[in-house]
């Protein structure tokens, strides 16, 4: 579409913050979602990403911060046009147990405004995007997991939205349903549906996401495309060396190992190594003489836990 | 302020009650039938008349009015509640241009109908059992609905408050039992001592009574529009506080 329109972006965030009492629970988030594109938000649990999500869709208001969803501040006044042109997949499943999986969709489209005519045009549409066209009449129980992911996600499609959220997508799933689930978001990126999702799944953003946002305690800590990211925060390639638990004997190979041109970090029994350039990938295999060691091509997830620790997070 | 929009949220309660329907005529006609037929027949028959009339006829009403309120008090207690936790519905509707007011109205009103559908069912049995003495008592269908409204109203402030099921039970017990006992439904309350008398005036389920009362007997009396306006009243401020209670819990 021409015009203004097509160049505001979908989410403006500046500096946007969320207190809950005396906690800061998101601190300082500025980003902008063009249209058309799909922005990842990453993080461990109590990142802020959840926190950041129901801001944008309107279940709480920011503390501090500017933020306008499609070209609107996202004031009270002003959450029912918002919310009209939103599609959102929760994190908690919220299906109405007491309806079959086509009344779902009716009943969910009536919220919009949509005809009931319409809405049954629209759900038979949703059923088959979304592989559940044979399970119509099922009641909700008897629906597996991925299912109801599905179902989900064609409730959130009923209003045709101009921005699709999803909040973690996929967590839960079989490998089988999260493909499948993968598949059905990328055929609507490229139908052109700008979407914002949060995951802890470094393959997930990878597949699905232009740009990514990596969130630690409520701030970003690092933004781009996920090539930028592992190029800037990790390098090329990695390898891991799988220590022996003999003290001495480790002791020894760290010592050796952390004097090289690359960047070291030790978990436990295993010493990664992130190679940055082809010198440093040249010059490793002296180093690594008589170990037990594996090398790699760097991931997203090498980034991720480069910049969020190895901590566990509860 | 609620929009039309809570109208789409009552259908959505219609449209998933259906299927229940059966066990909520049980037990919305069961418990009133059996009230009568023990305590308004059998106790009956060793009372006195009460303003002239049968103890049947006039536990008749206020088992009507009785019955609204149960209805209504059932559906915003463990129905909202289930909603509000269990199944993420209101996180769901709120999804969607659907607001607090219109969840909270849309519930009310399922709440409502409801108490309207089983006055309905009682006060035909009522009639067929020759207790309700005048055409008027037809206006109880109306009233029916705004007794639900009230109660409604009132139930949702309790879930809005209610950390788990458990909690129901005070409001069941020190609540809605109290008001069954107290509120001139099985007695009339102008033999109490005025103390008791100021006591059961506070309690929502005397107005109902009374104005259930009255309309079944034909008896047409100012008093009648201070009880109604006294529901309104409540009805109103119960469904504002309950808005902003539940607005603050599922959208901290």
């Amino acid at each position: 579409m021409p015009g203004v329109d097509a160049v505001a972006p979908i989410v403006e965030a500046r500096g946007l913050c969320k207190d809950y009492g005396a906690r800061r629970v998101v601190t300082d988030v500025s980003f902008a979602l063009a249209r058309g594109h799909c922005l990842g938000l990453l993080g461990p649990n109590g990142a802020g990403k959840t926190t950041t999500i129901r801001m944008v869709t309107c279940f709480t208001a920011p503390s501090a911060g500017a933020l306008a969803v499609l070209g609107l501040p996202t004031t009270p006044a002003n959450h029912a046009a918002i919310k009209a042109g939103l599609g959102i997949v929760q994190q908690d499943e919220s299906l109405d147990p007491d309806l079959s999986v086509e009344q779902n969709l009716i009943v969910y489209a009536s919220y919009f405004g949509i005809a009931r005519r319409d809405a049954a045009a629209r759900a038979s549409a949703l059923m088959r995007f979304t592989e559940l066209a044979e399970h119509r009449a099922a009641r909700i129980r008897t629906l597996s997991g991925g299912m109801k992911r599905r179902l989900m996600l064609a409730r959130a499609l009923l209003n045709d939205p101009r921005l699709l959220v999803l909040d973690e997508p996929t967590t839960g799933l079989d490998p089988q349903a999260r493909r499948l689930v993968w598949e059905r978001i990328r055929t609507l990126k490229r139908q052109g549906t700008t979407i914002l999702l949060t995951t802890h799944y470094m393959e997930e953003a990878a597949q699905l996401c232009d740009r990514l946002i990596i969130m630690d305690g409520g701030r970003i800590v690092a933004e781009g495309t996920p090539a930028e990211l592992v190029a800037a925060h990790v390098g090329a390639d990695v390898v891991e060396v799988y220590l022996t638990g003999a003290e001495a004997e480790d002791a020894r190979a760290v010592a050796r190992l952390g004097a090289g041109p690359w960047r070291t970090e030790r978990v436990g029994q295993v010493l990664y190594l992130y190679l940055r350039d082809g010198e440093a990938g040249a010059r490793v295999f002296g180093a690594l003489d008589g170990l037990d060691f594996a090398r790699r091509r760097a991931t997203l997830e090498d980034v991720f836990l480069t910049l969020t620790g190895h901590g566990l997070r509860d | 302020m609620p929009t039309l929009r809570a109208l789409r949220v009552w259908r959505r309660n219609l449209e998933s009650w259906k299927r229940y329907a059966p066990s909520f005529f049980v037990a919305a006609l069961g418990e009133p039938i059996f009230y009568l037929l023990a305590i308004g027949y059998g106790l009956g028959r060793f009372v006195a008349r009460i303003d002239g009339l049968p103890y049947a006829a006039f536990l008749a009403p206020g088992m009507i009015a009785f019955t609204a309120m149960n209805s209504a008090t059932f559906e915003t207690t463990f129905g909202s509640f289930t909603r509000m936790t269990e199944q993420n519905t209101y996180a769901a509707i709120l999804a969607t241009p659907c607001s607090v007011a219109d969840i909270v109205a849309g519930d009310i009103l399922w709440a409502a109908s409801k108490s309207t559908l089983s006055v309905c069912f009682v006060l035909l049995l009522t009639a067929l059992f020759g207790l309700v003495a005048s055409p008027l008592a037809l206006a109880l269908v109306p009233v029916g609905f705004l007794v639900g409204l009230m109660f409604g109203g009132l139930g949702m402030m309790v879930t809005a408050r209610a950390p788990s099921y458990d909690f129901f039970n005070y409001y069941f017990t020190l609540g809605i039992s109290v008001m069954f006992l107290f509120s001139g439904v099985f007695f009339p309350l102008e033999s109490l001592p005025a103390w008791a008398r100021a006591f059961a005036w506070l309690l929502p389920l005397t107005h109902a009574v009374n104005v259930c009362r009255a309309l079944a007997s034909g008896t047409l009396t100012p008093g009648l529009a201070a009880e109604l306006a006294w529901m309104a009243i409540v009805t109103g401020a119960a469904f504002v506080v309950a808005e902003r209670w539940v607005r603050r819990r599922v959208l901290p």
